[in-house]
């Protein structure tokens, strides 16, 4: 009897529970699955008359995402067009990961290895970029290399170079802009890896006459891993999406997926197929991200989750 | 109590209406209203105005189609005209009944896209050519050569703004097709014309008006309205017609179906139609504007402006293109994906 009443408690419980819980649960279902549900519907529709979609249902889109039919002589081949986007985005998200990991752990290093007081200096001085908006950070890296921008005009003032070197509307200016923007996004979670190794170990190594090398090699760099995957992590993906850097600096010449998508909302006027592209991207970042749960949870045995 | 509930309720009622008859809301492209023109507007009829801006045509079209914008007057290319009209999203706002229709020119008064004016009245007209800064090239720039088949010293100096109608069209009329043809000859021929100019170009980006007048870039691409500013900036930077053909357009204010301020938006078309309000929008966005007699109001610099009058011997090469058929249009866009891949 007691027990009945127990159960039926804890069934209140859980009744209450839910009932707490709906209102969250309703906005993240709406608000967060709601518009990607949206997208997916849209990836299998017609494209409506000059925009926006038409209700019937179809793969086209899907399809010509990875083949297309020749415009002259209607055979179908691979869109190569699309392919060669996707690697350009994937190749110099890559290359913009690799560089602010190599100048991101120095960094990093550096800040953890400060006096316990003057650290939070310097992590709020790697913060700063974050207090203006993205664009304005964008044009203010565009003012220094520009043909007649700051870089440019010094290097011509010392006599070291005759003529503007063209950095602007490079796939290099892509980089440098990518790797500014995003090198804060390396080193607070290294820095919080790097917080945490006990030094220690690295001594401890030395008294084994292990090289520099080696312990970075096999003591340091295998502790603060999560760190590393971390940080690669919040900026291969934002990287790979990202939109306005490439716009300003790679001058338009060369698309990346985030401006090739927007181009279909816009004046390709092809929402599906724009649609079929987002799911796309949002698949390669899944990829990235489960690969990511594998080598943290992998971690997680030697206790050093993330 | 119930008095002064009844009071607010009714203050309230007073100033809503108040301010819904003092409002106005337009949609127009980033940088190309005269300020002065809606200072002038706002102090004769005692009416507040709002300015918002798009970049594309697309944009403006999505936005409203969505709904909920709250705008008043839009103001699209001609070759949207018959977009907007057919989705429904124009008024008919009686506007040749209005009392400064008659400075609109003869030109302008009964067009293609909107026959009879019956939806939009003209807010500037224009031609999409090269800009060239003639320190670097002084050759003919009358060609569309300059950006399809660059000279040797504007190799990897030329910049192309990505508005992908224009630059199809260009370079259709460049191989001596016709704007929205469906010739798939002449598409391919205009598709490795594109092809085997990009790698001669150094970027497809917009905001020429900053860049030519720094000298940031050589050429371009560009309308003749952004390459007037330019050269008030900078004296070496010219205007060329392409003599193979160039497109021209017409942007057109109009009413929106759904505008909450319909009174004051026909005060506004027929605000800009005289002659002495269209001048003040050209002096500023440095456009011609289709309005009889504007030009005794206008700067003294526009009247003789190169970027301004057509030379009698280009007029003929400027084409007005029509919105293009999906047909034509999947075409365009295959082209545009293959020349940015």
């Amino acid at each position: 009897m007691a027990s009945a009443a127990e159960r039926a408690s804890r069934a209140e419980d859980v009744r209450r529970y839910w009932a707490l819980c709906a209102p969250a649960l309703f906005l993240l279902l709406v608000g967060a699955s709601g518009p990607l549900l949206i997208v997916v519907v849209y990836s299998f529709l017609e494209p409506g008359d000059y925009s926006g979609v038409s209700w019937r249902f179809t793969f086209d889109a899907w399809i010509n995402v990875f083949f297309q039919k020749d415009i002259f002589d209607e055979t179908w081949g691979v869109a190569d067009a699309h392919l060669t986007i996707f690697w350009r985005s994937v190749r110099l998200s890559l290359l913009t990961t690799a560089i602010t990991f190599a100048f991101g752990f120095p960094m990093a290093w550096f800040i953890a290895t400060r006096p316990q007081k003057e650290r939070a200096l310097w992590l709020f001085l790697v913060t700063i970029p974050f207090w203006t908006n993205l664009l304005i950070r964008t044009f203010a890296i565009m003012e220094v290399i520009r043909n007649q921008g700051l870089l440019n005009t010094a290097l011509m003032g010392l006599g070291l170079i005759e003529t503007p070197i063209q950095i602007l509307y490079t796939d290099a200016a892509v980089l440098i802009g990518m790797a500014y923007v995003y090198l804060p996004l390396m080193v607070l979670p290294l820095y919080a890896a790097i917080d945490r190794f006990d030094f220690r170990l690295a001594e401890a190594a030395y008294d084994l006459y292990a090289s520099r090398w080696r312990v970075m090699r096999r003591v340091v760099l295998p502790i603060v891993r999560p760190g590393v995957v971390a940080g690669c992590i919040l900026v291969f993906v934002p990287s790979l999406g990202a939109y306005v850097t490439p716009r300003v600096l790679g001058g338009g010449k060369n698309m990346m997926i985030g401006n090739f998508i927007e181009l279909q909302f816009g004046q390709g006027r092809n929402w599906p197929l724009g649609a079929a592209l987002s799911m796309l991207l949002l698949m390669i970042v899944m990829i990235a991200l489960l690969a990511y749960v594998r080598v943290s949870t992998r971690k997680d045995a030697h206790g050093h989750g993330a | 109590m119930k008095k002064l509930g009844m009071l607010t309720i009714a203050s309230f009622l007073a100033a809503g209406a108040a301010q819904a008859a003092g409002e106005l809301n337009i949609y127009n492209w980033g940088n190309y209203t005269s300020p002065e023109l809606i200072k002038k507007f706002e102090e004769t009829y005692d009416v507040k105005v709002t300015i918002t801006d798009y970049d594309s045509n697309t944009t403006a079209l999505t936005k409203i189609e969505a709904g909920g914008h709250g705008f008043d007057i839009v103001v699209p290319t001609h070759s949207y005209m018959q977009i907007f009209v057919e989705k429904g999203l124009l008024m008919e706002p009686g506007i040749p009944e209005m009392e400064n229709f008659k400075h609109v020119s003869e030109n302008w008064k009964n067009v293609e896209w909107d026959p009879g004016r019956r939806y939009s009245v003209p807010w500037q007209w224009g031609t999409t050519g090269v800009a060239v800064n003639k320190s670097i090239y002084n050759g003919d720039i009358n060609t569309s050569a300059i950006w399809l088949d660059p000279p040797a010293e504007l190799v990897g100096k030329v910049n192309v703004v990505p508005e992908m109608q224009d630059v199809v069209n260009l370079a259709l009329m460049y191989v001596g097709g016709e704007p929205c043809t469906t010739d798939k000859a002449k598409l391919k021929e205009a598709r490795d014309v594109l092809m085997a100019a990009k790698p001669k170009w150094m970027s497809m980006d917009y905001g020429m008006t900053e860049k030519l007048s720094s000298g940031d870039v050589p050429a371009s691409v560009n309308w003749n309205g952004s390459t007037f500013r330019a050269r008030n900036n900078n004296p070496d930077v010219a205007y060329g017609y392409p003599k193979e053909g160039y497109p021209v357009w017409m942007d057109s204010a109009a009413i929106l179906a759904d505008a909450q301020n319909v009174e004051n938006a026909k005060l506004f078309l027929n605000f800009i139609m005289a002659p002495e309000n269209a001048a003040m929008i050209s002096a500023f966005a440095r456009y011609a504007n289709g309005i009889d007699g504007s030009e005794a109001f206008m700067p003294e610099d526009m009247k003789t402006a190169p970027e301004i009058v057509v030379p009698v011997e280009l007029v003929a090469a400027g084409q007005f293109s029509p919105a293009c058929s999906d047909e034509a249009q999947a075409f365009y866009t295959a082209i545009w994906t293959e020349l940015q891949k």
